[in-house]
């Protein structure tokens, strides 16, 4: 097993590899040092002048989602756990629903710059931005951990290096491109990177996809026939269960990430801001529809892929390569097109990293330059010029948090930290952005205790659940204070913050705002005033 | 006609001056009543009620709709595993079909919105905005 994992890496090039990504690299720059000369105002630097398209926003809005682990993630967990895996693309695909009903073009309409805008639009402005701004960063930072924690493992395996320095090295240089981008681009270079990149993506994994098919005589069924002869798990690979199936506890952790991953997606900072990029609410119902059109593909593309790896490379070759799951993807490339296509799907998978990782440090720099520096600390009255300057700062900030972090959850997997990062996202976020826009009573106390209720329970569940310690597989192995069953806390946190919400809606002192709410329904909804 | 397709053109920002937060750089350049659209009035006009009513008419129902199949779906694959396990044709079982259903329900939902919007909301919302004397820009 480990002979064969060894020989599928010696045939690997790094030198291929690096070339490849080199000129990704060095193309991206340069489409980002063109788009972002002049970055000078707010609207420009956080909002690219609300200038793209809906077709365009909606090929970026993909770009900024499909991270790390839903490629090398999904196509892995799919190989190795067959069904299950699948289950992951299922929640990030009718997720979108909830962005096109009922978020996108009211957000659209509502807010100028950060999620901050919508929630606390008819709020006090001071105690609910703080309260966005934390949740921003909190997720963000959450996100991003998961996008470098990938790069590490994707460095031992691509470019065949393996101490703990070397690899820390590498993470460091991903960090520092991504300052790059966001220092010189803004929103404008940012959103292009995303859609150069969400292009070689949906291009690689429809080539592949298309490939794999034609290589089973274009009959699904022969493909998952192969898949189940070489998998250990035989035809429970296409059954579901084969990673949640054990008891009743990992069943409910099931449902449990099921609802967070549904329920995420709409309420992740960095995919909100998006919808600040085109000029009004139609187009950002076009950005959603063209969002979900490439999710399809690309969701479609990863369940024949990770069947192929399933069936070509197999788990036991899988699991034992570097990077465990997360190398699927990278093997099938190797078995299938020898060293240049791994060289293209390393590449692919570095450029998603980076440019997920730019996207959520645009986000974090505009919540806290926009929300904390110039609605808290200057009430509203910030110089422009000020606040991006705050703007930049917080980047190089937020960049060298996430080299760091990323140095230290190297190793960990993938698609579950970004489970996480959703579940956070649904009980901090939901339930106050929904409560805003369709409930008259919403007010201040209410939008405090559903953020800050919503944020605190899913944290302190996550510390106290398997994650962190007392499974074999925990941050802490040796140490047990886990009394939480759940890996994902959703199931509990985020009804939980819906309540919070509605009961202190009840018990809050100041009333909602009449005028205020008056302005922000006919705002959401027709753009008058937006 | 209101042609939904179309971008509105120009930078959106610039006529953005509603929120009481604003940055200096963005003061309302439009040359629109001072005092700003009367929401109050707007809000309680049979109009908006009309809209509001369409929109959260369909919105909330389809909603529910399809977070209730997704979730059925996901419970049966957590307790269901002998009903999903079934093959129907080929290799292809119960879960599999389920799960490419959710697909399909996705693209059907995202296609029903769009035409529910295109007909019944954008019209509505275009008078509003017609009213409210933000028709030039609509059109352009």
């Amino acid at each position: 097993m480990t002979a064969l994992a060894a020989g599928g890496l010696t045939a690997s090039d790094p030198i291929v590899n690096t070339v490849v990504f080199a000129l990704f690299v060095a193309i991206t720059l340069y489409v980002v040092y063109r788009a972002g000369s002049r970055n000078s105002s707010t609207s420009d630097y956080y909002a690219a002048g609300s200038a793209f398209t809906g077709r365009q926003n909606g090929i970026a809005l993909s770009g900024d989602f499909l991270s790390a682990a839903s490629f090398l993630g999904i196509a892995g967990a799919i190989a190795v756990h067959g069904y299950d895996g699948f289950l992951y693309s299922i929640g990030f695909l009718v997720a979108w629903l909830v962005d096109l009903l009922l978020i996108a073009e009211l957000m659209r309409n509502t807010g100028r710059f950060t999620m901050g805008d919508v929630i606390s639009f008819r709020m006090n402005q001071r105690p609910v931005r703080a309260a966005a701004a934390t949740s921003t960063l909190v997720i963000s930072l959450f996100y991003m951990l998961a996008q470098m924690a990938g790069a590490g493992g994707l460095v031992a395996l691509l470019l065949d290096i393996h101490t703990r320095l070397g690899q820390a090295l590498i993470i460091g240089v991903v960090g520092l491109v991504m300052v790059l981008y966001v220092l010189v681009g803004g929103m404008k270079g940012t959103t292009w990177v995303q859609i150069i990149k969400a292009g070689v993506l949906m291009l690689a994994v429809v080539l592949i996809a298309v490939f794999l098919f034609g290589k089973y005589g274009f009959s699904f069924s022969n493909l998952l026939s192969a898949a189940t002869e070489k998998s250990p798990l035989g035809e429970h690979l296409l059954e579901p269960g084969g990673s949640y199936g054990k008891d009743n506890t990992t069943k409910l952790d099931f449902v449990s990430l099921a609802l967070a991953l549904v329920l995420g997606l709409s309420s992740l900072p960095h995919l909100l801001m998006r919808f600040y990029t085109v000029p009004n609410s139609l187009e950002a119902r076009r950005s959603v529809v063209w969002a979900t059109v490439c999710m399809l593909v690309f969701y479609g593309c990863t369940l024949v892929i990770g069947f192929g790896a399933a069936a070509l490379v197999g788990p036991d070759e899988i699991r034992s390569a570097p990077g465990g799951e997360n190398s699927a993807a990278p093997l099938l490339a190797l078995h299938i097109g020898g060293t240049l296509l791994l060289g293209v799907i390393a590449a692919v998978a570095f450029a998603t990293i980076l440019a997920v990782v730019a996207g959520l440090t645009i986000t974090a720099s505009a919540s806290f330059a926009h929300d904390v520096y110039a609605n808290i600390f200057k009430r509203g009255k910030a110089e422009p010029a000020d606040e991006v300057r705050v703007a930049r700062l917080t980047a190089i900030v937020v960049g060298v948090l996430a080299i760091v972090g990323g140095v230290l959850a190297n190793g960990q997997n993938v698609a579950f930290l970004v489970a996480l990062a959703f579940a956070v996202a649904a009980s901090a976020n939901l339930s106050t952005l929904l409560y805003s826009l369709f409930w008259k009573r919403f007010n201040t106390t209410g939008t405090l205790w559903g953020m800050y209720g919503g944020l605190i329970a899913c944290l302190l569940l996550v510390l106290f659940s398997p994650v962190v310690s007392g499974a074999p597989d925990a941050i802490f192995k040796s140490i047990d204070f886990a009394w939480f069953p759940l890996k994902n806390p959703g199931l509990v946190s985020i009804p939980f913050s819906f309540l919070c919400g509605f009961v202190g809606t009840l018990v809050g002192r100041p009333k909602a705002d009449a005028e205020k709410q008056a302005e922000m329904e006919v705002r959401s909804m027709t753009g008058i005033g937006s | 006609m209101y042609d939904v397709a179309r971008p509105v053109t120009g930078n959106a920002l610039e006529e953005t001056g509603r929120i009481p937060v604003l940055p200096a750089e963005n003061q309302p350049r439009r040359p629109a009543a001072p005092s700003g659209p009367d929401y109050a009035a707007i809000q309680a006009s049979p109009e908006f009620v009309s809209l509001r009513r369409r929109f959260r008419g369909f919105v909330f129902p389809m909603s529910f709709a399809f977070f209730a199949w997704y979730m059925t779906y996901v419970l049966l694959a957590a307790y269901a595993h002998d009903f999903m396990s079934r093959k129907v044709f080929g290799q292809v079982n119960v879960a599999i079909l389920l799960g490419l259903g959710q697909f399909a329900s996705t693209a059907v939902i995202t296609w029903l919105y769009l035409r529910y919007a295109r007909r019944q909301l954008d019209p509505r919302v275009a008078e509003l905005r017609a009213r409210a004397g933000l028709a030039e820009e609509k059109r352009r």
